[in-house]
């Protein structure tokens, strides 16, 4: 079918600032096999199915639109957790301002020179997960990011990894428009937690390709960032073996444009996969989440718990989906999303959707918009507690359930603290 | 300790006239008793007197010890010494009992210009009067009121005023929904407060409680005033006669 002309054009218009790396290696076809899925696809537009909620045009501009460097000063998150740094600047790998990357049951390597060996466990995953992820939503700028990401790191975890591998997006540049691409591979067994922080650049796509074998743990735990203006576009694509275990929780505080996918397959029995997300904004804030997760194994669990609290014009959206294909019995599936609208003038989208054709299922899933509870504000204030402490205190307990999907303690206070930060500075303004 | 003086009380969002001029005072160190039928008015005029949202004070003053409350927040009246025992107490899901109990706390020396306790003080302090009320690790571990029942809820109030030491403390009808020993756990948990510095205003419907906690005065209210103030014995009448015959005295 062909495209709308429109289509065509802002796609082609897109295409004509994207150049493909030189001497790619192997990683060619794949990119090649991208941008044509991509031509047919084209970028997205207001009237496609998922993108009724988020206007994709900043995301589609052939220019990224610029967005201040935001200088937070403040100790950067996960700065007391014991990690192996790997800093990009603006979307460039910074060797000087990284770790080394050789750690036990750890294989790291910059996506160039993993792509320019012959041979490269690599390369079965790259772009792999995501044409997989094409269907049947289409995801037009995780191939734009396939075929064009110009940096991005592959790991391989071979057994348990003993640190988080952190990797940390600094933004310096404010017209920087930077796409990285990341291949996770947990082998069997094995366990490694991923961090991500920061906002990389003043327009970022990211893809994530995160294969999780048989009895292997993934977790995964990022923030956005505290710059105002950045637009951000991320897909993570997970597939999961037997008895595997992958979380992921994200916390988003500011950003004019952010969306989220994560297409998730839980492909091997007896798996889990939770994914969670707590995003707060104020003013020029659109954060979208949108989610896919697909059961095709037996007693499998998963999760998916996003909370938005959002003030003074922001605007959440959610789109999750719970598909539990025949066969996939025993699926305990469950899905909520909800928002704290802290004044009247902001506003959360939801489009909660379920498609089950197994029928030994337990799937549920919910979706609110509220505001503070004056009730308990009240009994709060009665005990004594200042009415900004004790909005406060009911915020971040309409957050609770998202954090708690952070299994390490150190991680989630560290998160709790920025969210209290972030809730502080507007206290009464 | 707590004056109230010719309080008349509208609702904010209707023209519905809820107090229609009381008056009353709790001298320091005394128990006063508040009985009256359903829908006189005595959940209002706790909420009043502790900052709830949604009336409207038309007429009339209430001041703790000398101080005018009426005007301050609910927070600056509980710093300054008030407490309201909630009737139906609130559950804060996700704000854990302990986490609730000393933010309170803390928050309300900052305000007096005190310490913060640190959280080992504050442990050891919540654990000795947790224990008398018979609440255990795992009601002090779960979020605010979630899950309890009716008589935890109550307990939790009295551990609340325990831990907070108020000086005038309003109790609206802790004893609803207690079943005998739950009634005296809360009864002896409000003596072991009774102090000369201490106030207490009891609301309630039953004779019962003020077996166990003793009043000194006891008034009856109905229709938005205090229709008649009297000593123990009061209480006694309307346990044997209703309402009615004091309802047809005082008309
Ligand atoms: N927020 C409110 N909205 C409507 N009516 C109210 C409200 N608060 C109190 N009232 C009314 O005021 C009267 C007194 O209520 P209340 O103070 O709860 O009495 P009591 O505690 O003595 O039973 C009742 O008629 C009640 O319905
Ligand atoms: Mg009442």
């Amino acid at each position: 079918m062909a495209l709308p002309q429109a289509k065509t054009d802002a796609t082609e218009a897109r295409l004509a600032h994207l150049q493909m790396p030189d001497g790619a290696g192997w990683a060619n076809d794949a990119r090649a096999d991208a941008l044509s899925r991509l031509r047919a696809m084209g970028l997205p537009g207001a009237r496609d199915e998922y993108w009724r909620f988020t206007r994709p045009d900043a995301l589609n501009a052939p220019v990224a639109p610029g967005a201040a460097v935001f200088d937070a000063k403040e100790t950067a998150l996960f700065s007391d957790i014991d990690r192996l740094r790997i800093v990009f600047r603006d979307g460039v790998f910074d060797a000087e301002a990284s770790d080394d990357f050789s750690h036990e049951n750890l294989a790291i390597e910059r996506l160039s020179d993993a792509t320019a060996k012959d041979i490269h466990w690599a390369k079965d995953l790259y772009g792999v997960l995501e044409t997989r992820g094409q269907t049947p939503v289409k995801r037009p700028f995780a191939a734009l990011n396939t075929a064009f990401a110009t940096d991005g790191v592959v790991v391989r975890a071979t057994g348990k990894v003993s640190k988080p591998v952190s990797f940390v997006y600094l933004h310096e540049n404010p017209n920087s428009d930077a796409i990285l691409h990341f291949v996770v591979r947990v082998e069997e067994g094995a366990e490694l937690t991923i961090l991500e922080n920061g906002p990389a650049a003043a327009r970022f796509n990211k893809c994530m390709e995160v294969e999780i074998a048989d009895r292997a743990t993934f977790h995964h735990v990022r923030a956005q960032g505290r710059d105002h203006e950045r637009l951000a576009i991320t897909h993570l694509f997970a597939r999961l073996g037997e008895e595997s275990t992958f979380k992921s929780f994200t916390l988003t505080a500011n950003g004019r444009l952010t969306r989220n996918e994560a297409v998730i397959e839980v492909n091997g029995d007896n798996a889990t996969a939770h994914i969670a997300g707590a995003a707060v904004g104020d003013g020029d804030f659109h954060h979208d989440d949108t989610v896919f997760i697909t059961h095709d194994a037996v007693n499998c669990e998963s999760r998916q718990v996003f909370k938005k609290v959002l003030r003074n014009g922001a605007v959440g959206a959610f789109q999750g989906k719970i598909l539990v294909k025949a066969g996939a019995q025993k699926t305990d599936g469950y899905q909520i999303s909800q928002a704290l609208l802290l004044d009247g003038d902001a506003e959360f989208l939801a489009k909660p959707e379920l498609e089950i054709y197994a029928d030994d299922v337990a799937c549920s899933h919910g979706s609110t918009t509220g505001a503070i509870d004056e009730e308990a504000l009240f009994y709060l204030r009665s005990r004594g507690v200042p009415s900004s402490e004790a909005q406060d205190l009911l915020v971040l307990s309409f957050l609770t359930e998202a954090i708690d999907e952070i299994d390490d303690k150190a991680i989630s206070a560290d998160i709790l603290s920025r969210l209290e930060g972030w809730l502080h500075r507007r206290r009464r303004s | 300790m707590l004056k109230i003086n010719n309080l008349h009380v509208k609702l904010e969002e209707e023209e519905k006239i809820i107090l229609k001029g009381v008056n009353l005072e709790v001298p320091a160190g005394k128990v006063h008793a508040i009985m009256g039928p359903n829908g006189s008015g005595k959940s209002t005029l706790s909420y009043v007197l502790s900052g709830r949202d949604g009336y409207e004070v038309t007429a009339g003053s209430a001041t703790l010890q000398g101080q005018e409350i009426l005007e301050l927040d609910p927070e600056e009246r509980a710093s300054a010494g008030l407490f309201l025992a909630f009737q139906y107490p609130v559950e804060i899901p996700g704000v854990g009992n302990m986490t609730f109990l000393r933010t309170a706390l803390n928050s309300q020396r900052k305000a007096r210009g005190e310490d913060e306790l640190s959280a080992a003080d504050f442990l050891k302090l919540i654990r000795e009067k947790a224990k008398s009320l018979k609440i255990d690790a795992d009601m002090l571990k779960r979020p605010v009121n979630v899950g309890f029942s009716g008589g935890e809820k109550k307990r939790n109030e009295i551990l609340q005023m325990a831990i907070l030491e108020p000086k005038m403390c309003i109790l609206d009808e802790t004893d609803s929904g207690l079943d005998v020993d739950a009634m005296k756990l809360v009864a002896d948990g409000v003596n072991a407060l009774r102090a000369e510095g201490r106030s207490f205003l009891v609301i309630t419907h039953y004779q019962r409680l003020l077996d166990h906690i003793k009043p000194d005065v006891v008034h009856i209210m109905a229709d938005g005033r205090i229709v008649k103030t009297g000593g123990p014995e009061l209480a006694l009448e309307v346990e044997n006669n209703g309402y009615a015959d004091i309802f047809a005295e005082v008309a």
